[in-house]
């Protein structure tokens, strides 16, 4: 077990995960994100009834009231799963890009940085994120309706999403192993779900947006009536 | 289904489940079967789910769950008890009513996937028998009740006899080429529900519309092969529906109030045609009713009595946003108008759409109690009166009526017009006394 920590510590894995292995995620989750968006255009032009109906207007008219909380119905029949959800994903997006740790990485590497937000408040955040995937596995576990249709699959994309959280929570506050080997499994468990968003459900962050385009196109220009 | 079902090989199976799956869909299944996320979000949308009580494998995504992911993970290898479970599940157990992909975050259109199905079970023939015998009856007649065209015009010259006992010089124009619409009555008006086709003849008349009927085929505008998932035959159907129209030279078609044949015209019929809309202006009696009274060409001079509430069908509704025609009509006719929760787009399906109704007997008792919330969120408005502009609906709601014991009745919108539209001097038989 110890060889295994001294491994994962020692400078050379670290430099490894430090450089190509984060060339490699982000080229796969470009490059995989971008064959998903081709391939999906190309499937959707042989269903032969998507491209004909698409409409701009309502795709966003769609989009826009399923971004915003509590904007559609279904939203404000559940007041709590819409908090939760939209909490978990806004705080999954924004913690990483603001971090302050983050930046430093892309201004040493780029010399290119966004806006940053304090350290404490990127604490809430994370914790936010990993007590929402906490009600996620909860409810996966026990509300029927979602037990009923939850596979292995499930809990490994939501494993995926949580893990660079909880390391980097860990990491930062340097709990349960030395702060080096709980960095090191941060950037490993960051690029695991880099690397996966494309092939795995979790690229539903890609697909959002054109599922509600079509739908909201197909019930506003074609059908005249609201999708939300 | 039973009968069928020991006859398929697993090879059929198979070979059937992948030429759907991989030849016949693509971007729209995979996608969305890439997409969901497992969330059960949408399992309050289904009143299944409601009915029963909150049974999980009720809710959208279960149903998606125990049919196409089914064959999916199980690579095609399913056995024949799988395939007549995908039957009841997609044929029975979900109305194609598309209220789930309102309540889907990602808008997945999961009414869509039980159409993919309906196809795979259509193909293999293990339909429920009562819908299948309805689609032979479109390969056979061309309509869906084995109404053969020899009886359809006999139907139609009585009709018109009769008619004139109402109006005066009343027509049912045969053939009139270069009308304005052409009315295409559900099969059932030609066989037992003429009363229909008698009030509609009457509207005509009275709002003195240019219309006329096919006394060919091509008449009938219902759809069966639809919901079995035979495309093929839906869409000889629908082809020789606008044939009709196109050889008589009218400028607009109109179903009857029926909701399914102006989903198969406007919606499935003309896409697999290939047609973007349908190339002749396609109306519903909702639309078209609520025009003559709008525009004047119908002047209602009596209401009717005592609380009315209204049902939503999916077809118009939430597939063509008619509510607030439905209901501008039923205020101009009735007295006290009551509204329906959920309304609009909203409404609960009446639980015998896309076919559920054409089952028969073997499957009554689904729609009983998967209607139970039907007949709960109207009854809750008090009203006495449902008016209903779909045959589905019309019919279901009726059963369902008698089975809960309500004290209520369903009644169409052409109906309600007969009894409340002014009939013009000139027109009436008897003068004075007619009009009571």
């Amino acid at each position: 077990m110890n060889n295994i920590f001294e491994f994962l510590t020692s400078p050379a894995v670290y430099q490894f995960i430090r450089g190509p292995l984060v060339w490699v995620s982000f080229l796969t989750f470009i490059g995989g994100n971008s064959y998903k968006f081709l391939s999906m255009l190309s499937l959707a032009r042989k269903d032969k009834v998507v491209f004909p109906y698409i409409s701009l207007k309502y795709s966003l008219r769609s989009i826009l009231h399923w971004i915003v909380p509590f904007a559609s119905t279904n939203w404000r029949k559940r007041p709590g799963m819409t908090i939760i959800t939209f909490s978990f994903h806004i705080c999954l997006l924004a913690t990483p890009v603001f971090l302050i740790a983050h930046n430093a990485l892309l201004k040493e590497s780029w010399n290119f940085r966004f806006w940053t937000i304090p350290e404490t408040i990127a604490d809430i955040l994370t914790v936010v994120v990993i007590l929402c995937a906490f009600i996620f596995l909860i409810r996966r576990l026990v509300v029927p309706e979602v037990k009923f249709v939850t596979f292995g699959a499930d809990y490994i994309i939501l494993s995926l999403a949580v893990f660079p959280f909880i390391t980097g929570f860990l990491a930062y506050h340097q709990m349960l192993f030395n702060y080096e080997l709980m960095v090191t499994l941060h950037i490993v468990a960051g690029e695991i779900m880099l690397i996966a968003i494309p092939f795995t459900r979790l690229n539903h962050m890609l697909y959002f947006w054109f599922t509600r385009a079509y739908t909201g196109s197909e019930f506003g220009a074609v059908r005249h009536t609201r999708d939300y | 289904m039973d009968e069928t079902a020991k006859k398929l090989t697993p090879e059929q199976i198979e070979g059937v489940i992948r030429r759907v799956l991989e030849k016949e869909s693509a971007g729209r299944l995979k996608t969305y079967v890439e997409t969901c996320i497992h969330c059960g979000l949408c399992s309050e949308a289904c009143h299944y789910y409601l009915a029963y009580k909150r049974d999980p494998s009720y809710a959208p995504v279960a149903k998606v769950r125990q049919t196409l992911w089914d064959m999916i993970r199980r690579k095609y290898h399913v056995d024949a008890e799988s395939v007549k479970m995908y039957a009841r599940i997609a044929y029975a157990e979900c109305n194609i009513c598309k209220r789930c992909s309102m309540y889907c975050p990602f808008g997945i259109d999961m009414a869509y996937l039980m159409t993919v199905v309906r196809r795979i079970c259509g193909l293999l023939g293990v339909v429920p028998q009562y819908l299948q015998d309805q689609g032979n009856s479109h390969m056979y007649t061309y309509s869906q009740a084995w109404v053969a065209q020899d009886d359809w015009v006999d139907t139609v010259l009585w009709l018109e006899d009769e008619l004139r006992m109402d109006i005066r010089n009343g027509r049912i124009p045969f053939d009139k080429e270069g009308a304005e619409v052409m009315y295409s009555p559900h099969s059932l008006e030609a066989k037992f529900k003429t009363n229909l086709l008698a009030n509609i003849a009457k509207i005509m008349n009275v709002a003195d519309v240019d219309w006329t009927m096919p006394s060919c085929d091509g008449w009938d505008s219902t759809n069966q092969a639809m919901h079995i998932g035979d495309y093929e035959t839906m869409g000889m159907v629908e082809r020789m529906h606008f044939e009709a129209a196109m050889r008589l030279k009218v400028k607009k078609i109109m179903t009857s109030e029926c909701g399914h044949s102006f989903r198969a015209a406007v919606y499935d019929g003309s896409r697999w045609l290939g047609w973007r809309e349908p190339p002749i202006t396609y109306l519903q009696p909702t639309q078209f009713f609520y025009e003559l009274i709008r525009d004047g060409k119908l002047r209602i001079v009596r209401k009717i009595e005592g609380p009315v509430t209204v049902q939503d069908p999916c077809s118009i509704v939430r597939n063509r946003g008619m509510g607030e025609m439905l209901r501008y009509i039923v205020r101009a006719t009735c007295e006290e108008f009551r509204d329906v929760t959920p309304r609009l787009e909203h409404n609960y399906c009446c639980t015998a759409g896309s076919g559920v109704i054409n089952y028969g007997p073997p499957w009554k008792f689904i729609r009983m109690d998967g209607g139970r919330i039907k007949i709960r969120q109207l009854q809750a408005t008090g009203a006495k009166i449902v008016i209903a502009p779909c045959h589905s609906c019309h019919k279901t709601i009726e059963e369902l009526i008698h089975y809960y014991h309500a004290d209520m009745h369903v009644m169409f919108i052409s109906d309600l017009l007969v009894q409340t539209m002014e009939i013009p001097e000139a027109l009436r038989v008897d003068g004075e006394q007619q009009q009571k």
